[in-house]
């Protein structure tokens, strides 16, 4: 199964994921850029995407509103700026809910024998920016205050 | 991802979590409450230097201070915390579950190629 890593390095803007696929190349680069399977896997499973617009070429918009079983909307939008098959897409990412903070992000995906890696390179707009998106400064760190706090963090999130 | 005021919210609670002292002097708050000078010790601060950051952490509602006690005891104030702390597990989870359906997409789509070249080749055959 694909194990997501995650690289946040503290007072930076971007953040990397990478993850590695059991599938070639091809296959990869065609669930990001069909909408059809890209409505099937973007985001989390309570939510049903809803493709308004999906143009996969430089220039081309895309927006998706994901609705959750509540009636809840949430929505996204941006503009494809590069998109070379099967290596490359880069699109800017805005979350509807907190308009006018735009991400750019970076996929790329390589090839690893019959598997694909895909790293994902996301830059916000200011340090302050990524850390409210993934709060990278409690992820963060070894030292013994902050495993402390992921402790207590923890705890609080089982609700003890 | 509920609004602009509890995205917006975040980001001050964010700032105020983004500083390695900050995050101390809340962890050292998780064991129970602690004056100013009880906080300020660890870390060879002056007072005026710990009351900055407790200030950042009051104004981000991650603790109170107490104004009935003499000692002025700072509490941690769990509610702001667990919110940040569901925010960044939403976005971990956004991505670790999308590529766990991507997985899935991509074994469908293996199977349906091999079923379609088995196929070309029993027409070619």
């Amino acid at each position: 199964m694909a194990k997501a890593e995650y690289a946040i390095e503290p007072g930076k803007q971007e953040l990397t994921i990478s993850c590695v696929f059991d599938a070639p190349r091809e296959l990869v680069f065609r669930a990001f850029t069909d909408p059809k399977l890209f409505a099937q896997w973007w985001g989390p499973r309570r939510y049903t995407n809803h493709i308004d617009k999906f143009d996969v070429r430089p220039g081309g918009l895309w927006r998706i509103v994901q609705r959750g079983e509540d009636g809840s909307e949430h929505g996204f939008h941006g503009v494809h700026h590069d998109v070379v098959a099967p290596e490359r897409i880069v699109a800017t990412f805005e979350y509807e809910g907190v308009p006018g903070h735009v991400v750019l992000q970076t996929a790329t995906f390589e090839t690893l024998g019959n598997k694909t890696r895909m790293v994902a390179q996301d830059v916000f707009q200011s340090v302050m920016d990524r850390d409210g998106m993934v709060a990278s400064g409690m992820q963060e760190g070894s030292d013994e205050s902050y495993e402390r706090l992921a402790e207590l963090l923890e705890k609080m999130k089982s609700g003890k | 991802m509920e609004n602009y005021d509890s995205a917006d919210r975040l980001s001050v609670t964010f700032a105020a979590l983004a500083d390695p002292t900050r995050r101390a002097i809340l962890a050292r708050l998780a064991d129970g409450e602690a004056s100013v000078t009880e906080l300020a010790k660890p870390f060879d601060l002056s007072l005026p230097g710990v009351s900055k950051h407790l200030k950042v952490l009051q104004r981000a509602g991650l603790i109170t201070q107490s104004r009935n006690a003499q000692w002025r005891p700072c509490r941690l104030e769990g509610g702001r915390l667990k919110e940040a702390s569901d925010w960044v597990g939403e976005y971990r989870r956004f991505w670790d579950e999308s590529f766990q359906r991507l997985d899935d997409v991509l074994q469908t789509l293996i199977k349906e190629k091999r079923t379609d070249d088995t196929a070309r080749r029993d027409n070619d055959g």
